[in-house]
């Protein structure tokens, strides 16, 4: 016996891991393994991939509107591989969405739905609309121009939902506007919620795909061979995930994901574009107006998301060859062609206004020097909140003098902060209103004593200066 | 057959390995860039012009900008430290830190010492231990005159030792 299957008896005795591996590997493949049959382990493996990313640019990353920015500008300005990894992370989010229409189109067109398999494909619908979810929520989190504007317009179509618009704008934004509860959102989102639901339903959409095993090539007749997932088709699968990772990398390495200048609301100027996917709905939104909004916002895609999921319930057919099921495969291929056609139509329009054409390349290049610009660090505010207006006035001035000659800084802290285990100077006039401040000063509590307290041994005048300025402390 | 069988599980292992390793190599640069990275620094802070303490003969307090980076963050913060003058003649600054428990250091102007205020702890006007709980006598601080500007770079040290250690 060798080493190798003494070790796996051993492991086996205690994990059963042997009939764990032939349950996983040798899943019969009817005709055998097939290149076509790749997207679906492909996309489990960006997904993968994007959650070591996406948990490794959370070591530097600050969900909150004043540092997300900066953080995301230090990951791509100053760590190490950090815009290699981010641009691992954006771009692998794009390559999510192609492999997934890949993955949607394989389906349709070897018509893999059919059967028992109406669970199988609601699972996977839900995965596609959680992963426009991942992608739309992802957007915002670095917070530049394009992030904030952007999903300032994709939020605002929430608004046109009937009766409940107002409102369920207002629950995924954390408020009226835009801003720092609207990050927190969609990173609590991002990370939390919408990964946790994908594993989930990937567990669904896996389970149930083996319940009802692989479909295999879309003939009337049975396949005459039938192949296992071990070795073939996982070779496949291995030599598809490397082709993604090696595309992502180089793609990463030539042009890395630009982070524009840090969200500004107060910017009217700025003309937000989406990302590419999401560019044929955009221009989509450009032909609704008026009254009619709605239908074009809201019922049309309603009805199509409804019946992209009824799918495997409306056809119903055992039929699967492609060229004998022209309706389905027809409706797909032109709902394909006409978000292309939506694509383009938008770039043109763009291209053709020289405003925009204008707009747009000032943009680019605000991004491109924002890039090149050395990173320059947030200023903590923590000490520089000193109240500074009341230094202006003499005896203010004076009373911070004995503020620091009487060594009151080096307990209280220079703006009267306070430590732990010494009282803040801040409102003490709530505390001790009216004269009282100042008996406790020249004559201090026992308990203030134990605590390290003095009694101040000033003039009159400069208790007076000293009164002026903590009590202007805020 | 089981030759192309073995062959397949190797092309495997080398797939599966590259795939690993395309990744792991700027992950692991990723999450271990403060190893080779200094991102916590302490920078000079100036102190006051070099001539205005040349003729001190007492202690003198001064509030230094301390500007240290903090990763993607640069931390301002005011920090009290003594001037006093050498045996050469020399400023020499004394961190306000008491080596006992870390509080705060008063310069008494009456008693002529220096006092923490906490636990009693007594030094002289040159900061070395007189008497109460402290191990060892205030903390003196990097210091040099550039330009003519006294310039202190400020650090903690361990409490409650017999001898001065940095702690980051």
């Amino acid at each position: 016996m060798t080493k190798r299957a003494g070790l796996l008896d051993w492991l086996d005795r205690r994990t059963g891991i042997r009939g764990l591996l032939s349950e996983a590997l040798d899943e019969p493949i009817p005709g055998g393994a097939r290149l076509a049959y790749v997207f679906g382990s492909g996309l489990l493996f960006l997904f993968l991939s994007q959650v070591i990313t996406g948990v490794f640019l959370a070591l530097y990353y600050v969900p909150s509107a004043d540092h997300a920015h900066t953080t995301v500008a230090y990951i791509v300005k100053e760590v190490s591989s950090g815009s290699f990894l981010r641009s691992l992370h954006s771009y692998g989010s794009s390559a999510m969405i192609v492999v997934l229409l890949l993955h949607i189109g394989q389906t349709i067109l070897y018509g893999s739905y059919k059967g028992t398999r109406e669970l199988l494909w609601l699972a996977g619908v839900v995965l596609f609309g959680l992963t426009l979810g991942m992608s739309f929520t992802g957007y915002l989190l670095p917070w530049d121009q394009k992030a904030y504007f952007a999903t300032a317009v994709g939020t605002n179509i929430l608004a046109e939902v009937p009766i409940v618009g107002d409102w369920l704008r207002q629950l995924v934004r954390g408020g009226t506007d835009m801003g720092t509860m609207t990050l927190s959102r969609f990173f609590v989102a991002h990370v939390f919620l919408l990964p946790a639901a994908i594993f989930a339903f990937v567990a669904i959409h896996v389970w149930l795909f083996r319940k009802a095993g692989a479909a295999g090539p879309p003939s009337p007749r049975v396949p005459a061979t039938v192949g296992s997932f071990y070795p073939g088709q996982v070779l496949m699968d291995v030599g598809f995930a490397l082709l993604i990772v090696v595309a992502l990398g180089a793609l990463a390495l030539a042009v890395p994901v630009e982070l524009g200048p840090e969200a500004d609301s107060a910017d009217a100027r700025f003309l937000p574009r989406p990302e590419w996917y999401y560019v044929p709905v955009f221009q989509w939104l450009k032909y609704w107006e008026g009254s009619l909004a709605v239908v074009g916002i809201v019922v049309i895609p309603a009805v199509l998301a409804c019946l992209f999921a009824g799918l495997p319930f409306l056809d119903r057919r055992a039929e699967r060859r492609p060229w004998k099921r022209p309706f389905t495969v027809g409706t797909f291929v032109v709902i394909m062609l006409g978000l292309v056609s939506l694509g383009m139509l938008s770039r043109a329009a763009d291209r053709a206004d020289p405003g925009v054409v204008e707009l747009l390349n000032a943009q680019r290049d605000a991004a491109r020097a924002y890039m090149e610009a050395p990173f320059e660090p947030d200023e903590s505010s923590a000490s520089l909140g000193a109240a500074n207006a009341v230094l202006a006035d003499p005896i203010g001035a004076r009373g911070r003098a004995v503020y620091e000659e009487q060594s009151c800084d080096i307990c209280h802290g220079s703006d009267g902060l306070g430590v732990p285990g010494v009282p803040t100077l801040v409102d003490l006039t709530t505390k001790y209103p009216g004269g009282a401040l100042a008996g406790i000063l020249r004559e201090p509590t026992p308990q203030m004593v134990d605590g390290g307290m003095t009694p101040l041994e000033v003039p009159d005048a400069d208790l007076l200066a000293l009164l002026t300025y903590v009590n202007s402390l805020r | 057959m089981e030759g192309r069988r073995s062959f397949l599980g190797a092309l495997l292992a080398l797939g599966t390995s590259s795939v690993g390793l395309l990744l792991s190599i700027p992950l692991g640069r990723f999450a271990l860039h403060p190893l080779w990275h200094t991102t916590t620094e302490v920078l000079w802070s100036n102190v006051g012009a070099a001539g205005e303490f040349a003729t001190i003969t007492a202690p003198v307090k001064a509030l230094i900008t301390v500007d240290q980076r903090d990763g993607w963050r640069k931390v301002l913060s005011t920090k009290p430290v003594y001037v006093v003058r050498g045996d050469d003649g020399r400023p020499r600054v004394l961190s306000s830190v008491c080596p006992h428990l870390g509080c705060t250091i008063i310069w008494s102007e009456r008693q002529g010492q220096f006092l923490s205020p906490c636990h009693a702890g007594v030094f002289s006007a040159d900061g070395t231990l007189v008497s109460g709980p402290p191990p060892r006598g205030m903390d003196e601080l990097e210091s040099i005159v550039e330009d003519g500007v006294l310039k202190v770079r400020y650090q903690y040290f361990r409490q409650l030792v017999p001898t001065k250690e940095v702690i980051a």
